[in-house]
């Protein structure tokens, strides 16, 4: 489904991924380990098409189209979704015009007609009951006043309703409680399925304990510098990152 | 997005077309003679004839006021024609009798003068240069004692009103747009609401400016008798034209004890070019009078003109009055705003509310202008004021001069005032989620200005929302 080949990109005149290769296929998930400052949150931006960072080499597609080509927007059309780390305030909007207006323009991508309000209530319900919330949550502004874990539970709410080909998870369990953690976790499992992809970059191990992934690899430098199994996670778990980075953390960046 | 925030090409303006009818003017320029015209064209009474003539004399004593933030080449009073009628040869009995090219042109502008918008519930008065066309739904508002008719009509069928009435809230030597348009106005609209009753339905005029070289100087005056109950709604737009067009306009309210009138603006006056040539002068004098237990609220959508200084306000004469201003103003490209309100709290425990929402894109050039004035004798009497600017790109300039002179230690005054910046991380969050840019903008701008749109009539606020995607279109790339 992605195909990641000899990707570098800079922010200003800093490089910070330095030659990323990565294959994602349909029906997986993929976690993207590594140390603060390694490049994993700039991996997820730069995916989404973030405008802070200039690709300078290789190339990425998306089932076969050049992602790297398309606005961000067209992106989010084709498929890709990043649940964001520090979701964005939009005050006066309600999170049902806001996800609704989203919704209409993957249907109009897609060639379908645009949902009235009425008949995205039917899709809202469905969606509430994976994230654990009433109704009442639609009509407040997106993300205002949200709590630091309401925001991230919101994220996978869009994303429980958008229904990406391609979800990436940057950072979604940094300030969660063990609540809103599970309930999170939940919604991204029942939203895993044989034709969707899933890449979550974390910084812990300890959102993987829910999401089991199916391959982890740990960045260092804006390099992937190792790749495995579920047991890789557990084992950076044990020993930490100085094992791969040869620093101990907190001295590196 | 790489230029950022700034750039894409401005939207054509939709409403810049001109009609081809034959009109009936006096010649450029303004003397006794061409007031003395006006006023036998329109056959009006003396009263009139003198009431204008007082207020000519007043105005060439006075002199342009040039305190407001915006600047302008000076304005050539003696080149403006100050009389503009579509020629007819007969008065216009209904709509059905005018002229085929004026309902087209109202068609294109989308004017709700048909059937089905009439079932809707909306009677309209047509102002097309300076001549009231056609007031449609009379006779149903007419049953329950509801005048609403143009203000030449008004002068004739009901003198002792508009005497009574007329330059009570605004007098004639008030300012001097207001002095001119005394002197000069032409038509507009009258409204009165008897004793009691709540007028059934929005009424609505629309304005338009069409004419070369024309001013537009209308006068809307709305009585609401005690108890009485009325929403009003203005919409205006003007062709394209490289001139300048002056518009001084004035508007009276007068809520006697108990009554309410609601009075909602959406002016899209053509704003000029992106290099700033043409444009509307939009000078307005809006004031009500509110006396005991009454209720005034202004709410404006500025999306136009090339100029605006307007400050519709309230005073608020009568105790527990209650004056209320929602505002909604935009720039872009070269135009400048100063705008804003004045509430002059002189009875006791009178309340106002003011909440100004401005938009600042391209070069324009935004100013809120706010009095909140408390007499001695206004024990009790409350304001909370919320001032909001957002600037998108950085070419633009958003200012605040809030004014406030408190007379009597009861009264408590508020002020909250915020800038922001719209943001490139709102705008990708957005775009991440499938909108285009202007979609996101437009989007994140009707979160900002929604708590004036909720004090729109419905149909209304969604036309707001439209205008002001459209008149933000361009402003961010």
């Amino acid at each position: 489904m992605l195909e990641i080949r000899g990707l570098r990109a800079a922010a200003g005149e800093k490089e910070i991924l330095k030659g990323i290769d990565l294959t994602v296929k349909a029906g997986e998930v993929h976690a993207i380990m590594g140390p603060n400052g390694s490049g994993k949150s700039t991996l997820a931006q730069v995916l989404a098409g973030h405008p802070a960072y200039e690709v300078t080499d290789g190339t990425v597609t998306l089932e076969g189209q050049d992602l790297l080509d398309m606005e961000p927007e067209v992106r989010a059309q084709a498929g890709v979704f990043m649940a964001f780390q520090y979701p964005v305030e939009i005050p006066g909007v309600t999170n049902a015009y806001f996800l609704r207006a989203a919704y209409n323009e993957m249907r109009k991508a897609r060639g379908q007609e645009e949902l009235d309000p009425i008949d995205f209530l039917d899709v809202l319900e469905q969606k509430l009951e994976l994230v654990e919330w009433g109704p009442e949550i639609m009509q407040r502004a997106v993300n205002s006043g949200f709590s630091g874990g309401e925001k991230k539970r919101n994220e996978i709410m869009q994303m429980a309703v958008l229904e990406p080909k391609l979800a990436i998870l940057d950072e979604t369990d940094s300030g969660l409680d063990i609540d809103a953690l599970r309930i999170v976790a939940n919604g991204v499992n029942a939203l895993r399925k044989p034709e969707n992809a899933t890449i979550i970059v974390t910084h812990y191990q300890r959102l993987l304990n829910y999401i089991i992934p199916d391959f982890v690899h740990v960045l260092v430098d804006g390099q992937i510098v190792k790749s495995g199994g579920k047991e890789l996670a557990h084992e950076l778990e044990a020993k930490g990152y100085e094992w791969l980075t040869g620093v101990p953390e907190g001295a590196t960046a | 997005m790489t230029d950022s925030v700034e750039s894409l090409v401005n939207r054509e303006y939709k409403w810049g077309f001109v009609t081809e009818i034959e009109s009936d003017a006096v010649p450029k320029g303004l003397s006794e003679e061409v007031i003395r015209t006006i006023s036998a064209k329109k056959g009006e009474p003396g009263f009139m004839l003198d009431w204008r003539l007082k207020a000519y004399r007043g105005w060439l004593k006075m002199r342009e006021p040039h305190w407001p933030n915006v600047s302008y080449p000076p304005i050539d009073y003696q080149s403006i024609i100050y009389y503009s009628a579509p020629k007819t040869t007969t008065p216009l009995g209904s709509l059905d009798e005018a002229d085929p090219k004026l309902i087209e042109a109202y068609q294109k502008l989308g004017i709700p003068l048909t059937e089905q918008k009439i079932l809707a519930g909306v009677a309209v008065d047509a102002i097309f240069d300076s001549v009231s066309v056609g007031t449609s739904y009379k006779k149903q508002l007419g049953a329950m004692g509801i005048i609403f008719c143009s203000f030449s009509e008004a002068v004739q069928e009901h003198p002792e009103l508009v005497q009574k009435y007329l330059g009570s809230v605004v007098p004639q030597s008030d300012n001097f747009f207001a002095a001119l348009n005394s002197a000069v106005f032409t038509d507009g609209s009258f409204v009165y609401v008897p004793k009691g009753v709540r007028c059934p339905m929005d009424l609505s005029t629309y304005f338009r400016i069409n004419a070369q070289n024309t001013g537009q100087f209308e006068r809307t005056l709305i009585i609401a008798d005690e108890g009485a109950w009325v929403s009003y709604l203005e919409g205006c737009t003007a062709p394209k034209r490289d001139e300048n067009q002056l518009h001084a306009a004035v508007v009276e309210l007068v809520a006697l004890p108990g009554a309410t009138i609601k009075y909602s603006t959406v002016q899209n006056w053509y704003a000029g070019d992106e290099e700033g040539r043409g444009g509307i002068y939009n000078f307005v004098t809006k004031r009500g009078k509110a006396l005991e237990n009454a209720k005034i609220s202004w709410t404006q959508v500025e999306t136009g003109s090339a100029i605006t200084w307007k400050y519709p306000s309230v005073i608020l004469q009568g105790d527990n009055s209650v004056g209320e201003f929602y505002s909604v103003a935009v720039v872009n490209g070269r135009q400048q705003a100063d705008t804003g309100t004045k509430m002059i709290h002189t009875g006791k425990n009178t309340r106002s509310t003011i909440v100004s929402k401005g938009i600042s894109a391209g070069r324009g050039n935004n100013s809120y202008r706010g009095l909140v004035k408390v007499l001695p004798k206004a024990s009790g009497a409350r304001n909370y004021t919320q001032c909001d600017s957002m600037l998108i790109g950085n070419r633009c300039g958003a200012h605040t001069f809030p004014y406030i002179d408190v007379q009597n230690p009861t009264a408590s005054v508020e002020h909250e005032a915020s800038t922001s910046k719209i943001g490139e991380d709102q705008i990708f969050y957005c775009k991440q989620r499938g909108l285009n840019t202007e979609n996101a903008i437009s989007m994140i701008v009707n979160g900002f200005c929604k708590e004036v749109f909720k004090e729109l009539p419905m149909e209304f606020a969604v036309e707001a929302q439209k205008l002001l995607g459209i008149s933000l279109e361009g402003s961010v790339g």
